[in-house]
């Protein structure tokens, strides 16, 4: 563990902030997509490619909500880049297509082949792998 | 016309990414409690890269809702996960980050993984 030094906290500390901000991230952005891919589904206006439409579809409160969790969700993954490698957030955060496929098949009954849990498993093993590796290769935390 | 908005999508997200990244360690560490997202309003407000990643990012955004007008998912999901390989190259030689073999082959392994997910 580094030995914490002004407003340097110790690396444990540093890791575990770290993984509650990827684990936050996750979780806004995947139940952003739910709260919008449900909202759409049950929109009563026909699919258009106009913009009136998605501003529309705004108006409905899933819809919404979505948008909102989503905006907070890029927010999130701002913050967590001034505490982690963008090559490591890449990764790591790539979990969420495991729990978008996990949402998917249980609240809107999607269909979730073989192929596409291959496919989350590889993601499972790959940000495994990156997050055995330091968080923070630049500046003071290296 | 398919092929000119994947790589307007993957350019615009590689350059949303790495200008965020960037703009981001030189700000310092943020927090996501109530008055970190205030501060980081702020912030993104006063930088010129964070505003030009926020563009860069609408750019992707949009880009990719076309490309699914006209592709099905299952091409412009693993085509999006093409930005992975260009990221983390420039994440190596832009923002100076040291990437091992290791955070390499676990990279590469999750490019697959996506490739599958959308495929």
């Amino acid at each position: 563990m580094i030995a914490s030094e002004g407003s340097l906290k110790p690396r444990g500390d540093h890791l575990a902030r770290t993984y509650a901000v990827v684990a936050l991230f996750i979780a806004l952005k995947a139940v952003g997509n739910l709260a919008l891919a449900w909202g759409m589904k049950h929109s009563s206006e026909a699919p258009s490619a106009s913009p009136l439409h998605y501003l529309r579809a705004m108006l409905d409160p899933a819809v919404a909500l979505g948008v909102a969790l989503l905006i907070l969700s890029v927010l999130t993954r701002m913050a967590l880049l001034s505490m982690a490698d963008l090559s490591f957030v890449l990764p790591v955060t790539a979990i969420g297509y495991v729990l978008a496929a996990f949402l998917g098949k249980t609240f809107l009954h999607e269909a979730v082949t073989a192929q596409r849990w291959t496919g989350t498993v590889l993601i499972v093993i790959g940000a495994a792998l990156v997050g055995s590796t330091s968080e923070s290769t630049t500046g003071q935390r290296a | 016309m398919k092929w000119v908005l994947v790589v307007l999508m993957v350019s615009a997200t590689v350059a949303s990414d790495v200008l965020q990244s960037f703009e981001m360690k030189r700000s310092g560490e943020q927090s996501v409690g109530a008055r970190g997202l205030v501060r980081l309003l702020r912030l993104i407000a006063q930088r010129k890269f964070l505003i030009l990643a926020i563009g860069c990012l609408a750019v992707s955004f949009f880009s990719f809702m076309a490309l699914v007008q006209t592709e099905p998912l299952s091409f412009a999901v693993p085509a999006s996960a093409a930005s992975y390989v260009f990221e983390t190259a420039l994440a190596r030689f832009v923002l100076k980050e040291c990437v091992g073999p290791r955070r390499i082959v676990g990279t590469l392994i999750v490019l697959a993984g996506v490739a599958l997910v959308g495929g």
